[in-house]
């Protein structure tokens, strides 16, 4: 028996339910996290990352629910969990950042007001304390001269220093996980750099996991062990970062891994993915993708494929690795879904 | 410069000691120049896509509306097709011939107006139809070329998704069949897989119509893709201007150097190989540039002499212009 992992994600389903319907925007998404582990979560926007994160500290809009699921963290069961019992996993032992480190700090606080205000919230210490741990933290985001930054505003800090002040009021309470949605989209290549530099060193440091929600694969690349990759709310294939890139096995990762422009395709035409992203209102009844990919078969149609192991870090839902299982001769054809089943 | 590109063929667009400042209130009646442009110089053959990269405030996208006199340049001489761009007709003239597709494309189309309105409009404010009937056959020859169904003509732009907004966009900029169009961070705000499918129609067009493009971006991955030139721009001065391929593979300019290492490679091995050049602090306000070589606060190479004087945007090798003191010491 394994080790249990740090945060267990079963059959997660969160739905919106707005005027025009339900949209189901997770619908069925599973996965681990050890300790200490990057995993980054890729997707275009509307695929469902975002709110996969957010279902897991329950932050969700007030038409967002969790529909059926379960999220353990730390063997501790959150869905259905009490609001206090909330209370004491934000920012104690999963924190996040968001995109915008321009709209997520109060302009009328002092930068040194809202660190304290999340310490003392968290731990018992007093206020005195709380200031010292504000420096302290600082320092350690690499903000230079700290005892004068926290008694400015936020408009007195760039976008890449008001971002290390988003990590270093998460890191406060040194929780197990940091959940860090789009972290440097907002941010400049040279600033973007230092920040990722800043989160991998810490990680190290402080030996946190890290959830990294982006839809920038040179970010995933740089940063990630594991890698989830999503469309319309669903899981299209997990594994290690090295499988997902060098070894897709779902069409949709396939498709974007051709897409993107890199030093070898100058001069030469890009693959995109054809079509639009799927409408959540309407979702098909076979897999999500097979709108849009090129080689779906009837059954991609009619029935939507179940997770699938390519190997022991590698997980697919895609049939088309049933049919070349079947070619090549490594599936034999006797019970539906083969050796994955 | 121009006397090397001039040997070199057919140049379209020419820009020469352009300077771009904007008066900003710092007090009760007073007013500073904030140099968003300071004196760039470059040209762009006919048939070329120009890069144009830098960070945020660097001045980029003001480059691109001075070209088009969107706004009044401070300083300078564009140059289009041959003509000095001097007085309104000249400017009436430029934008028949050079259009812009901008970044936001839930911004940039008016939600009042129909999709056929929208890219009817330059036809109608340059009178570019002789009837009703020629206009819309126009109108639909568009759509079809950026990959738009024609039925749609008469919806409004909010029905539309990110990168069908954009074609829009795209087809408003072709409708009076322009030499140049000056592409504003076209394919920033979609998704990659929709950014893939505006990037091959924007070299298809280019192809088909013998466009020439001053393509702006901040994702250097894309602009590499696309251009056959790349321009790099720091607090309104362009440092460093070479073939896309050698800027990439050697850039001779730190702030370059540091910016094509920070690139995000989309392949593990070569990203956790990376040796990535990290600048400390950030970018300065433009309002109070440092004196000399703006990079120089950032400048891991930084030396007294490089405070005193901007250094010269030289030309050091066949087509490959710098601007930095130390070139030869580093």
């Amino acid at each position: 028996m394994e080790q249990e992992p740090l945060l267990k994600v079963r059959d997660l389903h969160t739905s919106f339910f707005t005027p025009a319907g339900e949209v189901k925007a997770v619908n069925g998404v599973s996965f681990n996290l050890d300790r200490g582990k990057v995993l980054g979560i890729v997707g275009e926007s509307g695929s469902g990352k975002s709110v996969t994160a957010y279902s897991i500290m329950q932050i969700l809009a007030t038409t967002g629910k969790i529909v059926s699921g379960s999220i353990k963290l730390d063997g501790q069961e959150l869905v259905g969990a009490d609001e206090s019992v909330m209370k004491t996993v934000r920012g104690n032992k999963v924190s996040i950042i968001f995109q915008d480190p321009m709209t997520s700090l109060n302009p009328t606080y002092t930068i040194g007001h809202q660190l304290m205000e999340a310490i003392m919230l968290h731990t018992d210490r007093n206020k005195a304390q709380a200031r010292e741990r504000a420096i302290e933290m600082l320092r350690l985001v690499n903000v230079n001269e700290p005892e004068k930054r926290i008694k400015q505003y936020p408009f007195e800090f760039s976008g890449g220093m008001r971002q290390r002040v988003m990590i270093a009021m998460a890191l406060a309470c040194e929780p197990d996980i940091l959940i860090a949605d789009e972290p440097t989209t907002a941010l400049d290549v040279t600033i973007q750099a230092q920040i990722l530099e800043l989160m991998k060193s810490l990680q190290e440091e402080l030996g946190m996991a890290i959830i990294m929600i982006t839809h920038d694969l040179g970010v995933v690349a740089q940063m990630c062990d594991e890698v989830i990759v999503m469309y319309a709310g669903s899981i299209c294939e997990q594994g290690t970062a090295e499988e997902i890139f060098y070894n897709p096995k779902h069409e949709y990762t396939k498709g974007l891994m051709r897409s993107i422009p890199t030093a070898d395709t100058a001069g030469s035409k890009l693959h995109p993915i054809t079509g639009t992203p799927i409408d959540l209102l309407n979702m098909p009844e076979g897999c999500p993708f097979a709108p849009r990919c090129n080689n779906a078969m009837k059954i991609c149609l009619r029935q939507r494929c179940e997770r699938m192991r390519i190997n022991d870090e590698h997980f697919a839902a895609c049939w088309m690795n049933v049919k070349e299982g079947i070619e090549n001769g490594t599936i034999v054809r006797e019970e539906e879904g083969g050796e994955n089943a | 410069m121009s006397e090397h590109i001039e040997k070199n063929g057919d140049i379209l667009v020419d820009v020469r000691h352009l300077k771009q400042y904007f008066n900003i209130n710092v007090g009760w009646l007073k007013t500073k120049p904030l140099k968003a442009v300071d004196d760039v110089s470059f040209s762009i053959r006919r048939g070329e896509t120009l890069g144009l990269v830098g960070e945020s405030g660097c001045g980029k996208t003001t480059v691109g509306r001075s070209i088009l006199h969107l706004y009044q340049p401070t300083a300078g001489e564009v140059i289009f097709n041959g003509h000095p761009i001097k007085s309104k007709a000249d400017i009436r003239e430029l934008r028949e011939k050079a259009t812009m597709v901008f970044q936001d494309p839930y911004s940039s189309l008016n939600p009042r107006m129909t999709v056929s309105d929208i890219i009817g409009e330059p036809l109608d404010i340059h009178k570019a139809y002789k009837n009703k009937e020629e206009r819309l056959h126009r109108i639909l020859e568009l759509m079809d070329q950026v990959g738009l169904n024609s039925e749609h003509a008469s919806r409004y732009a909010h029905e539309f998704s990110g990168g069908q907004r954009q074609r829009i966009g795209i087809a408003r900029a072709l409708a009076l069949k322009p030499d140049f169009i000056v592409c504003d961070e076209p394919v920033s705000a979609l998704d990659v897989s929709i950014q893939a499918q505006v990037i091959n129609m924007f070299v298809e067009l280019q192809e088909q119509m013998n466009l020439t493009y001053l393509f702006i971006a901040h994702d250097i991955l894309v602009v590499r893709h696309i251009s056959d030139r790349i321009a790099v721009m720091y607090l309104g001065k362009m440092v460093e201007l070479a073939d896309a391929a050698e800027i990439y593979d050697q850039p001779l300019h730190p702030y370059t150097r540091s910016l094509m290492s920070a690139v995000p490679q989309p392949d593990p091995k070569v990203a956790k190989a990376n040796k990535r050049i990290v600048l400390s602090g950030d970018i300065p306000s433009p309002l109070n540039a440092p004196s000399g070589c703006p990079f120089r606060t950032r400048c891991p190479n930084a030396a007294p002499c490089c405070a005193e004087a901007m250094p010269e945007f030289k030309e050091v090798k066949p087509g490959h212009f710098v601007a930095c003191h130390r070139l030869n010491e580093i």
